[in-house]
């Protein structure tokens, strides 16, 4: 194959920070999915973080600054690879449980981008099971966690949301302009996934108020 | 520099010595001073009293030196004094500083010293007390010493050029005298510190109800003031001593030494001493303003503040470096000229009003008041008057300076200063702040409002803010007709509608002006007629035809303008007739009743006019027509001709081929002289005595023709006729010569009978009138929004109304109806309901028109008296009244417009409807084109006709006029030309502009078709990585193979012969495979939730006991318990983990070599090997067993006799195509596993005896024993395959015989070898979940649904075990599985070469075996389980193991055995289907796919479990505790052991069976067996050959003789090996020959299989070059294509 036919894409990062309020002690686990024209270069496509404890301040964060690096090579866009992260907790009882599955995909620009992954669990099918799987500490789990990365079967599941992950991706692409694909967004402040950080919106008006300080 | 900083560290030295002396001293002092508290007390109390006051600040002293509050602003006259005197002092020199800075630095040194004895000396409570003390020296004591000291500091600082050094100690010198004087006021400051004290009790006491911070921080302040000030006097005290400077080494000590300061202490330190400053500032502020007189005292005063300067900047410079500065002496030049200089340089603004005079500037001095002149000025911002009056001053003065120079003007014309409008605001703002949501705050939920009209509201709701009104003008309403009408009234009604009609008439005069329009046209022929007359030669053609055109054209014109001019002269002779009738009839009225209702009367007046001149005219006009008609006719009469001689023409041509005909016809006849009765026979040929019967038929055709009819000629014009029509007509439309004009007039001044004059009945019917009124109700969508006053209706049948009704509108107008009501006495009647336009938005109530509306009303109502009614009939014979049933009708004069405010605004609401957007832009085409005008306003909602209308008025499409109706009406259809509204529509109008390019495109484009392929989950690319992004990287061979595929897939070949025909069945295979595989891949992406989720299944009550059970019972560590291995997912596999294991173990009943050959093949060389071989005996045999997958192959070591034990594991790599590990993938693997046991052999070869001792010389051959076969999708679906497997042994292996002894025990066994082996894939692979999805079914539901709930419920207690209710077929469709069991007859052939019951059965069997059987997990890998009817299998002559069964089971239903489908589990096969048969007492157990039977007792059975077992009729599953049939018990009645699944409570509903009446047979060919047979012999030949390419491959054709004549007698015994006399008679050939070789008996499939079979066996790895082969092919020809097919190899090596 050509080489000049192939672009890359390279993703560093972090998972950062992640918010579950009323859980404790949570790791992440994070693969990325992608599609039959890509290829990894380099990095890992799967790791593993270390468990947490929540911030004991009233925000409750769990950080795990956990570092992504990795490389793509693909032929064609179509099915651009996506960030899998699953969090697991200890219950009540100390038995391991799933906290939260989420996904996003690498940001198609360049550029540092954080963004907030809103996570989400399987719901038990009927409230006895939910019982059973509370007492037993067998919730109900994705078979493939790869299911959340595609729209394929989704129908049939219900889930419960709860908490949210913060990834910080540094994007770096070569050669994509050359094939044809334009991805640099007409303005340069591109906005962020599903949701701003609280945190910065914290930060935003603790600026606010400083602002206005200093207007006085 | 240095000597000096010695110097400075010897006098530092000096210091410490006496510090402790200072130390005593000190307290000493303070021991003194407290003994003097309570002497002095009194007496200070009284000096004090004052100065309490003051520290309050409330009460100021002016003069007295003390604090003064900074209220004063007066005081700013203060500062700039002293900052002049500030910038006057000399900077000291950096040097200076530096120095300064030593110096400052040691004292506070000292200080720190002394302060912490201080501290350590007194006791706590004392220190607040000793340090006001101090801090009172410092207020107090300054002033005193430093006015006298002022002087001599002033001499010595003056002189700049003082070295360095002097200076320095001159300082020095000054402080210490300064500081002795202090001490000497020591006594003082003691009093004073006591002073203090009491002060501040006395603050205490008056505020201790409450001490608020600013006390408290005052205090602190007052504490640290204290503090310092003790600092200084410490320093003071030190100096005292004479003993102030540092050596230099102490000096250098001090710098490099870092210093425990007190921080804390020191940055007060500075706001005490500004505070102190301010405070002498203060002082002075006062003296200042008393005035300028007493400069000098003010200038002594100043010596103060002059003095403290240097501690000022030395604080505000640094901390630690200036604090003891202040001692410097205050420069200050006292001298008289610096006196002057300042005063020539500082001014003291007044306060007092500058006079106007002043400020105006320029010529004019009077100031001018621009407000006063009217002007704007704005407002000026606010100032105190003082402070305005003072920087007016300042600008004067600054002014007189300037004017000088030349200055700006301040002040404007009014004498005041100059300002803008004041910027301020006068309420504060703030910059908004995003409004944070508050913890506390709630939020409170509010029910949604419910809007009920939505969409009806113009804002949206009800109370918005916009304003729109219509209003509605009613005027008045005009009868034309009432009930209540007198006969009068109605012929005055109908005389007032003719008479405007006539008025209108007469105003357009259309007669007259048509002919005009008549003359001018007959002019314009005459004139085009004569020129083209004139220049007839000159015309060419296309004029000519353009000139006959315009004729043409004008001809018409005149025609149809007579016409019409006809029309309109009929018409207004016609209504003159008729108002002159209904006049007279009137008059008649009139006179008969006696009184006058009505005011019409009717004028006629008459105009004489000239006969002669008349007749004149008159006869032209008829002349010019009759010209006119005559020409007219002419030219009909000409066309007419034409027509007419065109005619006869043709009639003619026609009457005379007739005639012909009829005379050939009669000719022919003639010749003939036959029967003329024929008749119409006639043809041209008929001369020749041969006419052809077409001429004949043509000629009969001519004559049978229809008749043309003979046309008519036409009438040549007849003048006279025209004349007479013309004459007659013109008298009855125009006024006849001579008669004189007439001109009516119509007046309303007849006068009217006065009621009292009437008759009673015209009395009765006024006095109704009278009582009769009317009112008009108004209503808004369908609301009654308003109504009028209800008004008389007049004699005249009128109505004034004059009222506008303003209607303020929230909702959108959708109709304004107006209703009339009558009132007649009480009842109320309502005459019409009226529907006013909703007007346009351009339409205002000022601009709109009244417009009349007609009113009818079908209320019938009859009078008594001599109202007429209404609604009814009256008698009235008038001419021109036919009808006499009036109805009530009449006009209402009304208007309705939008309303305009004040404001001159359209009070209408913003409206955006596009019908009202078309009639606007129809609006707005006057001129031109009105279409409402034209259609109608219903006709402009009919787009049909508005189309129509649009392409008769040629509009410009163009035009932006009618862009708006071109819009809305041409956008419709593509044509424009085509306006009818398009009948079809789009389902996906947009879908072409959405498309990504053409299909064509993305066919033709590799990577396209690449990726699209891809996405369809073909084989071939389902799993294809890195789709180039270029087309042209994508490799050219990427669909080589694909297409080949599609081609041959295409292509149906016919089924001629045999191998033909298996490929079409394969091919036909493949396609139902791909059907199948197309269906499931849809179904595979439907996913159910135990597809995604996983989850815990409901604990039911069993699963809880027996978890509770398991908690109870009791531990076992000794047994073990198998763990489930862990699956692997596909994605955490690497091709290089994944292998298969095959573990085998042992074998047993190892045919061993004959001892006959033993001796043959090691006849050379025996001595030897006998001597080693001895010891353990003569090796019966040496097997091993070779394992090959993938082509890959592995062995083990050799074992030794019939019966080795290998205990081997090998290990084989295993590679998924396309490395893809997933379950969807894996089972489409159709490879298999092959396991050969060999025996090695061991060929001496050595050929020279003489080195046996030192060489060896050995070749090792492998014999061929037997194989096993395994597909790898058994080893996949099962994880392991485990057991002992029964070998594939040919019949017959020549060189290999049993071991005699255990023949003979086992004789039952016959020659059976078996291999016991474990194999499983390593990992575990993740298999394919079974698919669940329901298929379509022609089942009834009930019986599904049952069959379900009967696998479930044995599923749920034995899971393991198969239970098989509904299987698929071919089309996909759910089959119940009886219906797949039923009688039939197997072939005739079959059965007669049996000659018992057990044989013919065994034929039976092998006759089914012999069906190449293609297992389903290879056909549909993994998917289901498909089963075939047996006609279809017996057609596709393929099929899996359960087809084989059926198929067996059905035979032997024909042959009335007692019959059952087994389902369960078999090795290798895994998952299968048997047959069961009883035979007598026992159970035999049939595999269908080789023909063998065992008994239920056999312990080498291959069925390893029973799932349940099928017949006919009923499906029993197995619920016994054992699966294994040698453990079963079979009897099926026994509830206990087997569960019916048709049984009492659900009974078999009679299931037909989906099987064929009959199997039909074809034979076999013969010949083409033949030849098939002869094929495949050449091809196995030239096959070895080709395998051994490297030797010379010889064929002993004897052998293979003797081979062919033995083959069929092997399929005689049913391939259960050969007797003895087949070995025998080879034996007897080939006794110098050394023969291994076997036959193989294959079912035919394909020719590739067999030489598969054939390279397995090895026979051609024969390596000596003196080897010879033979091969025999013998095929036995079943029915139906059935072929058995036998291979017999064998080498032979000629003995020596």
């Amino acid at each position: 194959m050509a080489s000049s036919s192939v672009f890359l894409l390279m993703v560093g990062g972090q998972i950062e920070t992640g918010e579950f309020p009323e859980f404790d002690d949570i790791y992440c686990k994070y693969c990325f999915t992608y599609g039959q024209d890509w290829l990894i270069t380099s990095g890992l496509e799967e790791g593993l973080t270390q468990v947490t404890k929540k911030s004991k301040d009233e925000r409750q964060i769990f950080t795990w600054n956990f570092p992504l690096d990795i490389t793509f090579k693909s032929t064609n866009p179509f099915g651009w690879p996506q960030c899998i992260v699953q969090a697991y907790g200890l219950d009540a009882f100390g038995t391991e449980v799933v906290r939260g599955y989420g996904v996003c995909h690498v940001p198609i620009t360049p550029g540092r981008h954080k963004i907030q992954i809103p996570m989400f669990v399987p719901e038990s099918s009927s409230q006895l099971q939910k019982f059973t799987a509370w007492i037993l500490g067998r919730r109900p789990e994705f078979i493939d966690p790869r299911v959340v990365a595609s729209g394929e079967g989704r129908e049939v599941t219900r889930v419960r949301s709860q908490g949210f992950v913060t990834i910080s991706f540094n994007v770096v692409m070569k050669d994509m302009k050359k094939l044809g694909y334009d991805v640099i967004p007409f303005r340069s402040d591109f906005i962020h996934g599903p949701r701003e950080c609280r945190n910065e919106r914290h930060i935003n008006r603790n600026m606010m108020k400083n602002r206005s300080f200093m207007m006085f | 520099m240095k000597s000096k900083h010695r110097h400075k560290q010897k006098e530092l030295s000096k210091v410490k010595s006496p510090k402790d002396d200072l130390a005593k001293e000190l307290r000493t002092v303070k021991k003194r001073s407290k003994a003097k508290i309570d002497e002095t007390l009194r007496q200070e109390e009284e000096e004090l009293a004052a100065l309490s006051y003051r520290e309050d600040g409330t009460l100021p002293m002016p003069g007295e030196e003390g604090e003064e509050t900074a209220r004063t602003e007066e005081g700013e006259e203060a500062p700039p004094t002293e900052t002049t005197v500030t910038f006057a002092e000399p900077e000291p020199t950096e040097e200076e500083q530096e120095l300064e800075d030593k110096v400052k630095k040691l004292k506070k040194k000292k200080e720190k010293v002394e302060e912490e004895e201080v501290s350590a000396f007194e006791a706590p409570p004392e220190t607040p007390r000793a340090e006001p003390e101090q801090k009172e020296e410092e207020e107090a004591v300054p002033p005193a010493p430093t006015t006298p000291t002022s002087a001599p500091e002033e001499e010595a600082k003056t002189p700049r050029s003082m070295s360095m050094k002097a200076r320095m100690k001159d300082r020095l010198r000054k402080a210490k005298e300064e500081a002795e004087a202090k001490v000497e006021q020591e006594a003082q400051e003691e009093r004073r510190e006591r002073r203090l004290q009491r002060d501040k009790q006395q603050k205490l006491t008056r505020f201790d109800t409450d001490i608020d911070e600013a006390e408290l921080e005052r205090m602190a302040d007052e504490r640290q003031k204290q503090l310092k000030v003790r600092w200084k006097k410490m320093g003071r005290q030190a100096e005292d001593r004479g003993v102030f400077m540092p050596t230099p080494e102490e000096a250098y000590d001090f710098f490099t030494r870092e210093f425990e300061h007190e921080p804390d202490e020191e940055p007060p330190k500075e706001e005490v001493k500004e505070e102190e400053e301010k405070k002498e500032e203060e002082e002075e502020k006062p003296e200042g303003e008393e005035g300028e007189e007493d400069e000098e005292k003010k200038k002594d005063k100043k010596d103060k503040p002059e003095d403290e300067e240097p501690l000022i900047d030395a604080d505000d410079v640094d901390e630690e470096g200036y604090g003891m500065y202040a001692w410097r002496r205050p420069e200050y030049d006292d001298s008289k000229e610096t006196l002057d200089k300042q005063m020539a340089v500082l001014y003291y603004p007044e306060i007092s009003t500058v006079p106007p005079e002043e400020k105006v500037f320029g010529e004019e001095k009077e100031p001018r008041f621009l407000e006063d002149e009217g002007l704007y000025v704005g407002i000026r911002p606010k100032m105190s008057g003082w402070n305005l009056n003072k920087m007016e001053h300042r600008l004067l003065k600054e002014r007189e300076s300037k004017l000088r120079k030349g200055g700006g003007n301040w002040f404007g014309e009014d004498g005041r200063m100059l300002a803008l409008p004041d910027p301020l605001r006068p309420s504060p703002s703030r910059p908004p702040i995003p409004e944070e949501q508050e913890e506390g705050l709630e939020v409170q939920f509010q029910k949604a409002i419910v809007r009920e009209f939505d969409s009806r509201y113009i804002d949206g709701t009800p109370n918005a803010s916009g304003f729109y009104q219509l209003d509605i003008d009613i005027n008045s309403l005009v009868f034309s007709h009432h009930h209540l009408f007198s006969r009068e009234h109605v012929l005055a009604n109908k005389l007032n509608e003719l008479y405007d009609e006539y008025v209108l008439r007469r105003s357009l005069n259309m007669a007259d002006y048509l002919t005009e329009k008549l003359k001018t046209a007959k002019k314009s022929a005459l004139h085009l007629r004569e020129h083209m007359a004139a220049h007839k030669s000159e015309h060419d053609y296309a004029d000519r035809a353009n000139f006959e055109r315009r004729l043409l054209d004008y001809k018409y014109q005149i025609k149809t303008g007579r016409e019409m001019r006809d029309r309109e002269q009929r018409r207004d002779r016609e209504l003159l007739k008729q108002i002159i009738n209904i006049w007279k009839e009137l008059k008649a009225e009139r006179t008969k009743q006696n009184h006058i209702n009505c005011p019409e009367k009717l004028t006629i007046t008459r105009e004489e006019v000239d006969k002669e001149k008349d007749q004149m005219i008159w006869k032209m006009e008829i002349e010019d027509e009759l010209e006119e008609i005559r020409e007219e006719r002419q030219e009909e009469y000409e066309r007419k001709m034409a027509e007419y001689n065109e005619e006869l023409k043709a009639y003619q041509a026609q009457q005379e081929a007739k005639k012909e005909a009829e005379t050939r016809k009669k000719k022919r006849e003639n010749t003939k002289g036959s029967k003329a009765s024929l008749g119409s026979r006639a043809s041209k040929q008929s001369k020749d005595n041969d006419p052809s019967p077409e001429e004949i038929a043509k000629d009969e055709e001519i004559i049978n023709e229809p008749d043309y009819p003979q046309p008519d000629k036409p009438e040549p014009p007849d003048d006279t006729v025209s004349r007479d029509q013309i004459v007659a007509k013109a008298k009855e439309i125009r006024r006849r010569p001579g008669e004189p004009k007439l001109y009516l007039e119509l007046t309303n001044t007849q006068t009217i009978t006065p009621t009292q004059d009437c008759p009673r009945g015209e009395q009765s019917r006024r006095d109704d009138v009278s009582k009769c009124k009317v009112f008009v109700k108004i209503l808004f969508n369908n609301k009654e929004v308003s109504r009028s006053d209800s008004r008389p209706l007049s004699q005249e049948f009128k109505v004034n109304f004059g009222q506008i009704f303003n209607l303020k509108i929230v909702q959108w107008p959708e109709n304004i109806i107006l209703q009339l009501y009558e009132q007649r006495g009480f009842s109320t009647e309502m005459l019409a309901e009226l529907n006013a336009k909703i007007p346009d938005a351009s339409v205002s109530s000022k601009s709109v028109h009244l417009e009349d509306m007609s009113v009818e009303c079908n209320l019938k109502v009859s009078h008594s008296h001599n109202g007429v009614g209404s609604g009814v009939s009256f008698p009235f014979t008038i001419k021109g009244l036919e009808d006499t049933t009036l109805i009530t009708r009449g006009k209402l004069n009304c208007s309705v417009g939008w309303a305009v405010d004040e404001n001159g605004e359209l009070l209408v609401p913003p409206s955006t409807q596009i019908t009202e957007g078309v009639v606007s832009a129809m609006r707005r085409m006057e001129g031109m084109a009105d279409p409402i005008a034209d259609l109608g306003l219903d006709g402009v909602n009919d787009p049909e006709k508005v189309a129509k209308w649009l392409d008769e008025k040629r509009i410009d499409p163009n035009d932006p006029k009618y862009a708006d109706l071109f819009y809305n009406y041409k956008s419709k259809g593509s044509d424009p030309s085509s306006k009818a509204p398009v009948e079809y529509y789009r389902l996906e109008q947009l879908q072409q502009e959405f498309d990504f390019c053409e299909d064509e495109f993305i066919e033709e484009n590799r990577r396209f078709k690449l990726i699209k392929l891809r996405d369809d989950e073909v084989q071939e690319f389902k799993n294809y990585k890195m789709v180039p992004l270029q087309e042209r990287d994508i490799p050219r061979d990427t669909f080589m193979e694909y297409d080949k595929k599609k081609r041959e897939e295409e292509k149906i070949t016919d089924a001629k012969d045999i191998e033909a025909h298996r490929q079409v069945v394969s091919k036909f295979m493949q396609r139902v495979r791909e059907q199948v595989i197309r269906r499931f891949r849809r179904l595979a992406h439907q996913k159910c939730l135990e597809d995604v989720v996983s989850e815990d299944a409901v604990p039911n009550i069993a699963m809880i006991g027996t978890s509770l059970l398991k908690l109870t019972e009791r531990r076992r560590p000794l047994r073990v318990e198998r763990k489930e291995r862990k699956k692997v997912s596909a994605q955490n596999l690497r091709p290089e983990d994944v292998s298969i294991l095959v573990s085998i173990n042992r074998a047993i009943f190892v045919p061993v070599r004959a001892s006959s050959q033993s001796g043959a093949t090691t006849s050379r060389g025996d001595e030897t090997s006998r001597q080693v071989k001895n010891i353990v005996g003569d090796p019966l045999v040496q097997p091993f067993v070779e394992v090959m997958f993938q082509h890959v192959s592995m062995r083990t070591s050799v074992g030794t006799g019939p019966n080795p034990s290998f205990n081997e594991e090998l290990k084989l790599p295993f590679n998924a195509p396309n490395e893809d590990y997933s379950p969807a993938n894996l089972q489409q693997i159709n490879e298999n596993i092959y396991l050969n046991l060999f025996d090695e052999v061991v060929v001496d070869i050595s050929e020279d005896d003489r080195q046996r001792d030192t060489t060896v010389h050995k070749r090792i051959e492998k014999k061929w024993l037997g194989s096993l076969t395994i597909p790898f999708s058994t080893v996949y679906f099962n994880g392991k395959i485990e057991g002992t497997f029964k070998l594939n042994k040919p019949p017959v292996l020549l060189g290999y015989s049993r071991d005699d002894e255990e023949e003979e025990s086992l004789a039952k066994r016959k020659s059976d070898t078996y291999i016991s082996l474990f194999v499983t894939i390593e990992p575990a692979l993740q298999t394919a979940e079974p698919m669940k999805e329901r298929f379509t079914t022609n089942e009834s539901e009930v019986l599904l649904e049952y069959a379900e709930k009967w696998q479930a419920e044995l599923a749920g207690k034995f899971p393991k075990r198969e239970f098989k209710t509904s299987v698929i077929d071919v089309n996909g469709k759910t089959v119940f599985v009886t219906r797949y069991l039923k009688k039939l007859e197997p072939p005739d052939l079959v059965i007669e070469m049996g000659n018992s019951d057990q044989n013919r059965a065994e034929f039976v069997a092998r006759f089914v075996s012999l069906i190449p059987s293609v297992s389903d997990n290879v056909v549909f890998p993994g998917l289901c389980d498909i089963w075939s009817t047996c006609d279809q299998f017996m057609k596709w002559m393929t099929g899996d193991e359960e087809e084989h069964a059926v198929l067996l089971a059905n035979f032997f239903l024909h042959m009335n055995k007692e019959t059952w489908l087994v389902i369960g589990t078999a090795i290798p096969e895994g998952p299968t289907a048997y047959v069961m048969t009883k035979e007598g007492d026992e159970f035999w157990f049939w595999n269908a796919g080789t023909g063998e039977h065992f008994s239920k007792r056999d312990a080498y059975c291959p069925l390893q479990t029973v799932g349940c077992v099928i017949n006919q009729d009923n499906i029993w599953g197995n619920i016994q505790q054992y699966q294994k049939p040698s453990q079963m018990t079979f009897d099926l009645n026994n509830k206990s052991a087997w569960k019916p699944f048709f049984q009492s409570g659900f009974s078999n509903p009679g299931l037909s069976s989906c099987q064929p009446e009959k199997l039909y047979y074809k034979d076999t060919n013969e010949r083409a067996v033949r030849d098939l047979q002869e094929k495949i012999e050449q091809l196995l030949k030239n096959k070895i050959m080709e395998w051994r390419s490297r030797q010379i491959t010889r064929w002993n054709r004897h052998c293979t003789q003797i081979m062919r004549r033995l083959l069929p007698n092997l399929e005689q015994n049913v391939g259960k090996g050969a007797d003895q006399s087949h070995i025998d008679e080879l034996e007897q050939s080939f006794k110098s020959y050394k023969v291994s070789g076997f036959p193989i008996n294959l079912a035919y499939s394909e020719i590739s299989s067999i030489t598969e079979a054939v390279y397995s066996t090895g026979v051609h790895s024969q390596e000596s070059s003196d080897v010879e082969f033979a091969i025999a092919v013998y095929i036995h020809p079943y029915p139906n294509d059935v072929l058995s097919v036998w291979v017999y190899v064998a080498s032979l090596i000629r003995l020596r």
